[in-house]
């Protein structure tokens, strides 16, 4: 979710294998650098296997250009990875939130699983529960909210859309990225 | 690092994840649509609905659809979203180096070669149905590519899933002698019949009006139906610490080392070596 020169993303911690639950604090939210965070859901390999190819990729790119990439540039980056694999594409739904430019303003993308960018300027949403999610975050968002209040609107947004999910849960992390730093909080979830 | 192209490691993964273990496929966005284009005297006008779905859930409800594929050949796509982009994309760049080697500027035959010989090498596993149309030194054109890869040329066109109430409103509108106003208004006319009355189609209209050496992106002309009358007029208020937090951790951002007086020691050190 987007706020005045802020962006965070939320999103929960359980790893299940339909309905069993096998881990309670698997984190699927990644610093990619000071102004980039990047969240995947979906298959649980694919997750892990994408984090370690961008993470590669990352690291290449800071060497060639000397610079930090900028959360655009990483959005179709990984837009592109994704399409690559069109027939035969990993089974993930990746969230990209970052702070653009000189200005810091909040820059936000979603992708399917093959790669079809959307850049909403209000709230992007993933995973098993985004039909709820969708529904809650369109009723609590308000433009140009301080990080204060972006951290209780989002953190609101997911607890009500994870309590309607049976598979999402189980504990809830929600970082908070301004131009200060991300402000990282645990939130206390239903444990069913 | 890997070549161009497209890459089929995780194909027969993915078939065995299918078939034996029933995984649920994430959904891939497509753009339901309502794409038409219409030739007039001067040239050609592209409009596109701007709704993109992903099952029965709207994914963006104010996505562009009207490509560029050269500065006078814009391309309108429907079908699979993530296609339609890297499609449209990909024949762009080719035009360009096509025209910087040739020294030419591109014709819209061209690129309608290209993307129909592209869509055909897939046997219509690429879903991007699309509407081609420009003005270049031998006139305005527009032309229909289905997914297979089979092209007409036409004076007006409807493609998508609202096709059939855009074409509804063209073939009651159309005439050969339509000047740009009444071209425009027809096209816009045509997009909110698809937005209207197909479910796969919705949010605002983009219109693209296209004439020798001249080029109009009316992007949202009409946003009627993105003005909702009900919504709350009192947001919710949330107070600071209404949510429980069991633990917080705040980085900051590393501060960048200021390096003083470096140059000061450095020749230092060469003075007493």
């Amino acid at each position: 979710m987007a706020g005045k020169n802020c962006v965070a993303i939320a999103g929960d911690t359980r790893f299940g294998v339909r309905n069993q639950t096998v881990a309670l604090d698997s984190n699927r939210i990644f610093k990619i650098n000071n102004r980039t965070l990047f969240g995947m859901t979906g298959l649980n390999t694919d997750i892990l296997t994408l984090r370690e190819s961008f993470k590669f990729q990352m690291n290449l790119y800071n060497l060639e250009e000397e610079r930090e990439i900028s959360p655009k540039t990483f959005a179709h980056n990984v837009a592109q990875t994704l399409y690559s694999k069109r027939f035969g594409p990993y089974f993930i739904t990746p969230i990209i939130a970052g702070l653009e430019g000189e200005d810091y303003t909040p820059f936000l993308c979603a992708t399917d699983l093959i790669g079809a960018m959307e850049f909403p300027k209000s709230f992007v949403v993933a995973g098993t529960g985004e039909e709820s999610l969708m529904g809650v975050c369109e009723t609590f968002y308000k433009e140009n909210m301080e990080p204060d209040e972006l951290f209780e609107v989002i953190s609101q947004c997911l607890l009500a859309a994870v309590d309607r999910d049976a598979l999402s849960g189980w504990g809830s992390v929600v970082h908070v990225l301004t131009k200060d730093g991300i402000t990282t909080k645990r939130l206390r979830t239903r444990k069913d | 690092m890997q070549k161009g192209g497209f890459n089929f490691d995780l194909y027969q993964r993915n078939v065995e994840l299918i078939e034996k273990n029933n995984y649920k496929v994430p959904k891939t966005t497509k753009t339901g649509t309502t794409i038409v284009g219409v030739v007039f005297s001067d040239g050609v006008v592209l409009g596109a609905d701007t709704r993109a779905t992903s099952g029965p859930i709207v994914a963006d409800p104010n996505c562009e659809k009207i490509h560029r594929i050269s500065d006078y050949i814009w391309c309108a796509g429907a079908g699979t979203a993530a296609d339609t982009e890297n499609t449209t994309g990909m024949i762009s760049l080719q035009l360009e180096l096509l025209s910087l080697s040739t020294g030419r500027s591109p014709r819209v035959r061209t690129a309608l070669t290209l993307l129909k010989n592209f869509l055909f090498r897939y046997h219509g596993y690429i879903s991007a149905a699309l509407v081609l149309g420009g003005v270049d030194f031998t006139g305005p054109h527009l032309h229909m590519i289905h997914p297979h890869g089979s092209t007409s040329t036409l004076p007006y066109i409807s493609m998508g899933s609202g096709s059939l109430a855009a074409m509804a409103v063209l073939e009651t509108g159309y005439s050969s002698k339509m000047g740009e106003e009444d071209a425009k208004s027809l096209v816009h006319q045509a997009i909110l019949s698809g937005i209207l009355n197909d479910l796969g189609s919705g949010g605002n209209v983009d219109l693209c009006v296209i004439k020798h050496k001249s080029m109009e992106f009316f992007r949202n002309i009409d946003t009627t139906n993105s003005k909702r009358k009900f919504r709350k007029k009192l947001p919710y208020m949330f107070k600071s610490g209404s949510t429980k937090i069991l633990e917080k951790e705040i980085e900051e951002k590393m501060r960048k080392m200021e390096i003083v007086n470096e140059k000061e020691n450095a020749i230092e050190e060469l003075e007493e070596l």
